[in-house]
């Protein structure tokens, strides 16, 4: 007894001393700061440039706080709960429409706003935050195939119906994500993605359960790694996944079907609670030159909105049609519109009474 | 005695509330939290439609089917390994030091292992390239009943070798030497002395494995490529993706009640 009171009065004094030294280090940190003089940034992991970050703080005096995330739904979860505040962060299209629904993000105040025209005008007014209002693109991208040019021929995945054909059988890695298998099917029976017909969606989860024979697995983000190991030989996967595959494996390539498909964007917003809000305007600010947007396509690999930082983008990535795709195929792809509860849970319910399809 | 228990009351009044404090805060809350969400409905009133939804669902009851079964695989098979090895390991000399490396595994995090496995079992991993080497071809390991077995039996085995190893180490040696030279054999020694004597390592390593085999998840996806789709799956979803707490809590409490009845058939008498 007297040893377990020993014990735990030890444990108890090493935490008060460590919460002391805490406290102290932050507060010295924070004087060192000018404590206002931050930018606390919540991004997806390794969704940035590092060297941009400093070059920010040189330029600005804003020392950044970046903290990470891995998935939306646990963004917002925590943007809602509103315990710590952040005063930058990145969500996806149907995500910002539900922080805007959730009264979470503030307007944004085009007056402080510099370099808003460098910006596609066709990537802007999106349906899930129409005119801009909350939110401005970050980067944009596709879903598609990502296939291995030596064992597959271009011409054979041009196509989502092509993936139902059975010389693929166990051939297949799937991303575990029932918004986007799921509308890849209802594209290939010339349905929208953001289609709201229970008919509909049951013909799809039909003709999805179809296809399990040629499915290996269904993952998440290990899909590109499996895939420059060459586990699989097909892969349906976001473009930059796919760009991260494909710099670790050259034999690698990737198409966005020419029928249609997805198109996602990842922007910057404001959430309501947010401390520095000065910082995170230079920030945006900082982010709409060229040559920073530039310099951050180049080293995440993903499509920029900014058209004047595409313009001073190396050529042979200028004329990548796989990660900037022809007009003809940029005209038949969707956005994802938030379908609410109801249809959202309907989507995944179909995608879990596929996934427990026995082969 | 009497002088005893005064001396130590307040010690044993602090012991008591801080334990009792913890048990609060840490377990029962979050049971209640967990059960009183499981009971609301979407429209925020009382309301056993989820349940009633969970056990109308065929694709529901089959996936608790699903877990239920792996569940008892993941343990049959580690049982038949782990057995065998703590009534070794305790046979041994330094058995202390053969039981640490048992452990060892265990101070590694489970996602860092599981990962381990992926380069283990991949077609360009050892396992294959050794295939490959005599002449056997490259095969498909990852995303398969089996491999996922056999990750997640890895996975659970210290949880069953250590109670095992305790119980047989608790054996007076000397009865092991009574039934040999009261004639009987080895094995009959092992069936009918050692074995009855350890039950109750063997029961408290079942419970270890079992329960937490129900919910595993995330070995489900990264060996299993969701091929094995357990409640776990369910309950992620529902908490991550379509945010519906209120059915994810319902499938939670159904766990539950399936861990209870795995105590209740494994006590003690």
């Amino acid at each position: 007894m007297r040893k377990l009171l020993t014990g735990g009065a030890i444990i108890i004094a090493v935490i008060l001393v460590l919460l002391g030294l805490k406290t102290y280090l932050v507060q010295a940190q924070d004087n060192q700061q000018h404590s206002d003089k931050v930018l606390d940034f919540y991004n997806w992991g390794d969704y940035i440039d590092p060297d941009l970050l400093v070059k920010f703080t040189k330029e600005t005096g804003y020392q950044v706080n970046y903290n990470t995330f891995d998935s939306n739904e646990a963004m917002f979860t925590k943007i809602k709960q509103g315990g710590t505040s952040y005063d930058l962060t990145v969500p996806s299209d149907y995500t910002v429409n539900k922080m805007i629904q959730a009264n979470l993000l503030e307007p944004l105040d085009y007056n402080r706003l510099v370099g808003m025209n460098n910006y596609y005008p066709r990537l802007l007014n999106q349906t899930f935050d129409p005119q801009n209002r909350y939110s401005i693109p970050y980067f944009w991208g596709t879903l598609g195939i990502l296939y291995n040019k030596k064992v597959i021929s271009a011409s054979s995945v041009a196509h989502w119906n092509n993936l139902w054909d059975s010389k693929f059988k166990d051939q297949i890695l799937l991303v575990d994500s029932a918004r986007d298998i799921l509308g890849m099917t209802l594209v290939s029976q010339a349905k929208s993605m953001n289609d709201q017909s229970t008919a509909d969606l049951a013909a799809a989860q039909g003709k999805l359960t179809s296809l399990m024979p040629n499915v290996k697995a269904i993952v998440a983000d290990e899909l590109k790694m499996y895939m420059a190991q060459g586990e699989a030989n097909i892969g349906i996967t976001y473009s930059g996944e796919a760009a991260q595959a494909m710099a670790k494996n050259p034999d690698l390539a990737y198409q966005v079907p020419s029928e249609g498909s997805n198109e996602w964007f990842d922007n910057f917003v404001i959430p309501r609670n947010a401390r520095h809000k000065d910082a995170a305007y230079a920030f945006i600010n900082f982010m709409n030159q060229p040559q920073n947007a530039a310099q951050n396509a180049k080293y995440i690999g993903y499509a920029t909105p900014n058209q004047k930082a595409y313009e001073l983008l190396p050529k042979s990535v200028q004329n990548n049609r796989q990660f900037y795709p022809s007009q003809v195929t940029l005209d038949k792809l969707e956005v994802y519109q938030n379908l609410g509860q109801k249809w959202t849970e309907k989507y995944n319910d179909a995608f879990l009474e596929f996934k427990m399809t026995k082969r | 005695m009497l002088v005893n228990k005064n001396k130590f009351s307040f010690t044993r009044l602090t012991f008591y509330s801080t334990y009792g404090l913890w048990l609060l805060l840490f377990v029962i809350a979050p049971l209640m939290l967990l059960l009183w969400q499981s009971l609301v409905g979407s429209d925020g009133h009382l309301t056993l439609q989820n349940y009633q939804t969970f056990f109308v669902s065929g694709t529901y009851l089959t996936m608790a089917f699903n877990s239920v079964w792996y569940a008892f695989i993941i343990t049959a098979v580690t049982l038949l390994i782990s057995y065998p090895a703590a009534y070794i390991i305790n046979s041994l000399k330094y058995k202390q030091f053969w039981l640490l490396l048992i452990i060892l595994p265990t101070w590694i995090n489970l996602l860092l292992k599981t990962y381990a496995f992926i380069g283990i079992l991949a077609k360009t991993g050892p396992i294959n390239q050794l295939a490959e080497s005599l002449g056997l071809g490259t095969h498909q390991l990852l995303f398969s009943d089996w491999s996922f077995i056999i990750v997640a039996a890895y996975i659970e085995i210290p949880f069953m070798i250590l109670p095992i190893f305790n119980s047989l180490t608790d054996i007076d040696p000397v009865l092991e030497q009574a039934s040999r030279d009261l004639g009987a054999n080895r094995w009959q020694t092992l069936k009918n002395v050692i074995w009855p004597l350890s039950l109750p390592g063997v029961k408290s390593g079942i419970q270890a494995v079992f329960i937490p085999s129900l919910s595993l998840f995330m070995v489900t996806r990264l060996i299993g490529g969701n091929r094995v789709i357990t409640l776990g799956t369910a309950i992620e979803q529902h908490f991550l993706v379509t945010q519906n707490w209120q059915f994810g809590s319902t499938i939670g409490v159904v766990l539950i009640i399936a861990m209870v009845i795995t105590m209740l058939l494994t006590r003690e008498k």
